[in-house]
């Protein structure tokens, strides 16, 4: 798997003295000396999870500069503009004022948990980075589960979520860790179902045949599978109108209130990473990841823009869209987003059957297939609108009723 | 219904991006103001004033404190006090403009500053004789003021204004030939009789 990474590979040979048979390097000598053998590989893999790593880490602190500035745009205001030109440098400052903070650990709190859950928050945003392509054979492995392993890692947030609210011994935290696994393990179901259609076209889980698969973007293949997969991920990023889990004016801070500094820092980087690699696997399985209609663009800008244009959706949708209450945010999601999902797996299913020669699709195939679910995912989205709205009565404060 | 509210919040919300925004960098940038802001700073020209404590009875706060005592020397010139003290506590000041709007002398204005904040409440109180003596500038705002705002006047342009340039309102106390209302033509004009027509 790393071997076949271009990166890891030269610096691996650039260091690596021995058999060429063994390393699979065109040099019989490294650097190092033979006696140090053991070395190169790790050298090589923590050069890459190093630069790979920060350079997310450092796109997640650029974001939040972003979104500040952007939401201010979005409300005709400025947003910060202070440190540095254009404000470029508030996350420095940001940073720099919650590394000077004092680290307080409150009585009741269970020491060991509270300690480990901002850990566990960041962890699992920084591991998605794995397996994502980032470009025509950039990525660190092709995992033939790779969309398997992207959802089920980010569903430990939930855990690290709990855990916080939970250990904090704060009521309002515990309030929002509740609400977090409630909406969190109800969202991850139409999300994972909704994936289950690319599934079916594309005939494997891993990311890069899901890019390659995209002859047509799945865009517009799976419309339906897109919109339940953006409204399922901004409720799994606790992004409003789902930020139920951290609800300043119910909750306060929901479940990271009792935490402070640095601590606090790594829930709000996790929480702003997550955005960007929600539109990193977006990209992968909608927009038809690194490929671009240019090709001297090359494919990591192509990657990288499309992300950028998915988070700039995301900051969108919170800039304008109000918060729900707890019961819609859950009503929503099995009576409008499960049953939906479950008709475009249905749909998907009977065109994979009836176009799919060998699980291959040619272009006007998949132009078929999308006109077809385009005008499905019209009709359900027509019909599960009205039965929600039946249901929970939304609009029944302005009928008279004789 | 059917998402499309969201949808036109979204539009919304993208014509607020794509256009400038309503705020400014306020130290460095500034809004436009009126030339009739009441302000901090109040403007008062010890040529004019003759110390009758107008401006103090009517002050709804009492912030205004004035003394003074017999002069000998205006006498000719009419019933001048002499000035001792002529000072606005400004930490109380509501600046509803009274003292100004009851002058019968014209010799109080409002100002038009407002970033007046000091450290101890005793340097908020204006001494304006003090300000007199030591030459400060002077730009009242024209609030209440017609004269001045026919002299297109601006004080945050920062010109100095001196007691005679401000210059006096005209005031007539009873207007003696009020225009008068031509009610018949005007009844004639929009209800005609039942024969006419």
């Amino acid at each position: 798997m790393l071997s076949e990474n271009l990166w890891f590979h030269n610096i691996y040979c650039f260091l690596y003295t021995g058999d060429t048979a063994i390393s699979g390097c065109s040099n019989a000598t490294g650097l190092l000396p033979e006696s140090l053998n053991w070395m190169p590989y790790y050298i090589a893999g923590f050069s890459m999870v190093l630069v790979l790593i920060n350079i997310f880490m450092a796109f997640g602190a650029l974001y939040t500069y972003a979104e500040r500035r952007l939401i201010g745009r979005f409300q005709s205001r400025v947003g910060p503009n202070r440190a540095g030109p254009f404000g470029i440098l508030q996350p420095v400052a940001d940073g720099i004022k919650l590394l000077t903070k004092e680290s307080m650990i409150p009585d009741q709190a269970d020491k060991p948990v509270y300690n480990l859950a901002p850990i566990i928050m960041l962890i699992p945003v920084i591991l998605v980075v794995a397996v994502l392509p980032v470009g025509e054979g950039t990525f660190m492995t092709d995992l033939n589960i790779a969309l398997l392993f992207a959802i089920s890692i980010t569903a430990l947030t939930t855990i690290a979520i709990f855990m916080a609210g939970f250990s904090t011994g704060n009521r309002f935290a515990m309030l929002g860790a509740m609400r977090a696994v409630a909406q969190l393990i109800s969202y991850e179901v139409p999300v994972v179902l909704s994936t289950v259609g690319i599934i079916l076209l594309t005939g494997s889980l891993s990311l890069v045949d899901v890019v390659e698969a995209q002859a047509i973007p799945f865009i517009l293949v799976q419309p339906l599978a897109f919109l339940i997969f953006i409204i399922g991920g901004s409720a799994e990023m606790n992004r409003t109108p789902f930020d139920t889990v951290e609800a300043e004016s119910e909750l306060i801070a929901g479940y990271h209130i009792e935490y402070g500094g640095m601590k606090f820092a790594m829930f709000q980087l996790a929480e702003y990473a997550s955005v960007l690699i929600n539109s990193a696997v977006i990209t992968t399985l909608f927009l038809s990841g690194w490929e671009g209609p240019f090709s001297f663009i090359p494919s990591p800008i192509w990657f990288l823009l499309k992300m950028f244009f998915m988070a700039f959706c995301f900051i969108w949708i919170r800039a304008t869209l109000p918060r729900l209450r707890m019961d819609q945010v859950m009503s929503f999601a099995w009576k409008f987003l499960l049953p939906l999902s479950l008709i475009n797996i249905f749909v998907t299913a009977i065109e994979v059957l009836i176009f799919g020669v060998n699980g291959t699709f040619t272009q006007g195939d998949l132009w078929i297939i999308s006109g077809i679910n385009i005008i499905v995912s019209i009709i359900g989205i027509v019909i599960f609108s009205k039965i929600l709205e039946i249901d929970s009565g939304f609009n029944t404060q302005f009928k008279v009723t004789v | 219904m059917y998402g499309l509210g969201i949808v036109k919040g979204l539009l919304v919300t993208l014509k607020n991006f794509v256009r400038k925004p309503a705020t400014i960098n306020y130290p460095e940038q500034r809004a436009p103001q009126h030339s009739r802001f009441r302000g901090e700073e109040f403007a008062w020209y010890e040529e004019r004033c003759t110390g009758c404590a107008s401006c103090a009875k009517f002050c709804p706060l009492g912030i205004i404190h004035i003394e003074t005592s017999p002069s000998e020397a205006n006498i000719p010139e009419g019933d001048s006090y002499k000035l001792e003290a002529f000072d606005i506590d400004i930490a109380r000041c509501m600046f509803c403009g009274f003292c100004v709007e009851v002058c019968p002398y014209d010799a109080l204005f409002m100002g038009s500053g407002f970033e007046e904040a000091q450290y101890s409440r005793q340097d908020l109180v204006l001494d304006k004789i003090k300000d007199q003596r030591e030459g400060k500038n002077k730009s009242p705002s024209t609030w209440f003021r017609p004269q001045l705002e026919a002299q297109k006047y601006i004080p945050l342009s920062g010109t100095e204004m001196k007691w005679d340039d401000a210059g006096r309102e005209e005031w007539t106390y009873h207007p003696t030939k009020r225009p008068k209302r031509d009610l018949l033509s005007w009844r004639n004009k929009n209800f005609k009789n039942k024969g006419e027509n």
